[in-house]
């Protein structure tokens, strides 16, 4: 009974916003392919861990699928050339981080040609899984196959798969449970089975009720032919609840301890568009080389869901978009507005964990002033991590890094609710980062 | 083509602090327009009167220690308004005026300006003009006719003396100050910053809930207590107060039933007839030891170190 009255209620985590959502830009429109660039950048750094070495050297031909760069390393995933053509060069090249990256240019031949290495797999699932170079769609890129090995004193019970997309603007996630809902099952399979695991719960928003009803009649229709206990959690919409502590919380009720994973309360959390990606690899044999990427703004001519190829340029999808031709570009975002990275400059290419590209005017992402703080308590209010915002960036400012630890920056996870409610516009998240990378800086310095 | 980088979020809230102190200015004017129905003219000129000194005395303090000048933010503009609701309406203007000199300057800029005073400069400055000239202070009015007259409070807990009804204390027709005696207009305020959630509900139900509990267990009427004197006003605009009350939900809370059980305890054993004043003083006293000890539970469960 008690059961009962909780499902009646959308599932949700405590504090959170709700900014204007603007999704209605591109939620209508089907992923359409972008056009094939004239050249690509990869880098050899896409995901979270070490950078992989490249394979290739400049000159050399290779093929769309052929893995360029590979990584010995436990925490990596290799990278594979997303077109045909020349190594133009392997160099440092700006990335959408603001950092240069280690990169493998290549310049198309126009043909297309598949490497000839590609072949289904049937076998081990979780190498095939790490040869594909799979990472976490939905922006961390954490390489998958680590994702789907738990040390073997934790007990997974539940794959919890997050169709959230609680980022304002960005709706590739749900394009991707319309378009490819039974790839997208598949690969819930295929996880489920790599992770021994029976119960699958998939988290959506409440906004995004087509998608729901689409991935409830294809489990339906699918139901017979598995044991697996695959759920439909509807989640009120209210930002961050795809961050996956908060997406584990609302749906399972448990939380991940200070400064531990979700293996250590027996959950693993998968991206719909994650799983997507596994069961076309596992399909077709063919490594990660494309994603989609939604690419809006209320200025740009037309926004558009693109399936892009890695290594494609900001420019030329904005330029595939019409251009903002209501306003003039004042920034440009890899990822949505709230946690995504303004970059320095559109000459820097898609990766792996690119959501989204969103194309912001003046009016749009206003610059403020930072004033004195009014003890208003609205960044306590919203802070999903139950944090003071306003005393630890009191701390931050002052750089006193021993106090940011009293106060838990550690388990800050960067949402920007805080910064996004404040009423004096004071940089919280910018302070967090700063205290972050200082106690970083000393803890390598202990070592 | 240039770029402008920074960190997240990209976006805000288009609520800013300036948006947030204008609405409150705002919403005063309920309470002024009820002090102004009640005791005429003189009220009007009162709170224009100190809401100018308010902000003149700022936009001068910031002037001599050269710092940018703030008071289009409307936080001045606040704390004179507040000012005038708490004062007698027929105060000498001279008297009013050292008053929103005091808030101003000695409580608020002195300390730092906005977000750092430790006290409600409005009810800080009461209180010192309160102790300087008592008599002029507690000098009331009867609304309409300016009768000199007792207030509710006094009449009750000093004398011993009839009460006037629900209905009168309800909207305001009663001796007191500027802009307290009405509680319709108070509420009406209230509720707009309720639903703008500009102020939250842990103070105001724990001062109300408390002061009326107390009162009842003490046997005294419960309604009559949180329908006279400066209760509602206080619970409403000045315990609400960010920068003097704590910070977290809990801490809102546990201030407002501090605030609550002083308020009993000087209106039952003390000298004064009233204690919204000094109760909230001394709890905006203990505003960072509240923030200290009542802090939101993190997730992940771990007990803060």
């Amino acid at each position: 009974m008690i059961k009962c009255a909780i499902m009646f209620f959308s599932k949700t985590f405590r504090g959170g916003i709700h900014p204007a959502y603007l999704k209605e830009l591109t939620s209508g429109k089907p992923s359409s392919p972008a056009k094939d660039p004239a050249q690509v950048i990869i880098p050899l750094l896409q995901h979270t861990g070490v950078p992989c070495q490249p394979l290739v050297k400049a000159g050399e031909q290779v093929k769309a699928g052929q893995k360029i760069g590979d990584s010995d390393k436990l925490i990596s995933a290799p990278v594979h050339a997303s077109l045909s053509g020349t190594v133009k060069a392997i160099e440092p090249r700006l990335c959408f981080t603001g950092d240069m990256v280690n990169s493998v240019v290549i310049e198309s031949d126009g043909k297309n040609e598949i490497y000839e290495g590609i072949k289904p797999e049937t076998g081990n699932l979780l190498a095939a899984i790490r040869e594909a170079g799979i990472v976490g769609l939905g922006g961390a890129a954490f390489p998958t196959q680590v994702k789907l090995s738990p040390p073997k004193d934790k007990k997974i019970d539940t794959l919890i798969i997050n169709g959230a997309e609680c980022e304002p603007y960005l709706t590739c996630d749900h394009r991707i449970m319309l378009e490819e809902t039974d790839l997208v099952l598949e690969g819930i399979k295929a996880a489920a089975k790599v992770l021994n695991v029976n119960q699958i719960l998939i988290g959506i928003e409440e906004n995004k009720e087509d998608a729901i009803h689409k991935v409830k009649s294809q489990i339906t229709s699918t139901k017979s032919q598995t044991n697996l206990n695959i759920q439909i959690i509807k989640l009120k919409t209210k930002y961050p609840q795809g961050g996956e502590k908060q997406l584990i919380k609302a749906i399972t009720g448990r939380e991940v301890p200070s400064g531990g994973l979700p293996f250590d309360i027996g959950v693993v959390v998968l991206n719909v568009g994650t799983c997507a990606q596994i069961a076309k690899t596992l399909k077709t044999g063919m490594p990660l080389i494309d994603r989609v990427v939604t690419v809006t703004g209320r200025s740009l001519k037309e926004p558009k869901n693109l399936r892009v190829k890695i290594g494609t340029l900001f420019k030329d999808l904005i330029e595939q978009c019409g251009g903002a031709t209501k306003g003039e570009i004042k920034k440009v975002i890899a990822g949505g507005p709230m946690m995504g990275v303004a970059v320095s400059s559109l000459e820097v290419p898609v990766v792996k964990g690119t959501s989204g590209i969103l194309v912001l005017t003046d009016k749009e992402a206003v610059s403020y002033e930072e004033n004195d703080c009014i003890r208003c308590g609205r960044c306590i209010k919203v802070c999903p991590a139950g944090l003071l915002p306003n005393f630890l960036a009191d701390a931050a400012k002052l750089k006193d890094w021993d106090k940011t630890v009293e106060y838990h920056v550690a388990d800050c996870i960067e949402c920007g609710c805080c910064g996004y409610v404040c009423p004096s516009r004071i940089f919280l998240v910018q302070y967090f980062k700063a205290a972050k990378w200082e106690l970083k800086k000393r803890k390598a310095v202990n070592r | 083509m240039n770029l402008e980088i920074s960190v997240s979020p990209h976006v805000r809230s288009p609520y800013g602090t300036k948006n947030i102190m204008w609405m409150v200015a705002l919403v005063l004017l309920f309470p002024s327009a009820a002090g102004v129905y009640f005791f005429g003219i003189k009220a009007l000129i009162l709170i224009v009167f100190t809401s100018l000194i308010a902000v003149i005395t700022e936009a001068v303090c910031q002037w001599l220690t050269k710092r940018p000048i703030t008071i289009n933010d409307g936080s001045a503009v606040v704390t004179g308004m507040l000012l005038a609701l708490v004062l007698p309406p027929t105060l000498p203007l001279w008297m009013a005026a050292i008053g929103a000199v005091t808030a101003i300057g000695l409580v608020k800029i002195l300390f730092g300006g906005l977000g750092f005073n430790i006290f409600n400069p409005a009810l800080a400055a009461r209180a010192l003009l309160l102790a300087s000239w008592p008599v002029a202070m507690t000098t009331w009015v009867r609304p309409f006719d300016a009768i000199t007259t007792a207030t509710p409070l006094f009449l009750v807990n000093k004398m011993h003396e009839a009460a006037p009804g629900y209905w009168a204390l309800f909207i305001g027709n009663r001796a007191g100050s500027l802009g307290e005696t009405s509680v319709l207009a108070i509420l009406i305020g209230a509720l707009i910053l309720f639903i703008v959630r500009i102020i939250d509900w842990p103070a105001p139900t724990a001062y109300i809930g408390s002061v009326a509990l107390l009162s009842f267990l003490l046997g005294h009427d419960p309604l009559f207590a949180i329908l006279s004197g400066g209760l509602m006003i206080g619970a409403f605009f000045m315990a609400t107060d960010y920068v003097t009350a704590p910070v977290t939900t809990k801490g809102r809370f546990i201030f407002g039933l501090g605030c609550g059980i002083m308020t009993v305890l000087i209106r039952y054993y003390g000298g004064f007839p009233e204690g919204v004043n000094y109760s909230i003083l001394f709890m905006n006293i203990l505003t960072p030891m509240i923030d200290k000890y009542a802090q939101p539970r993190l997730y992940g469960g771990r007990k803060r170190g």
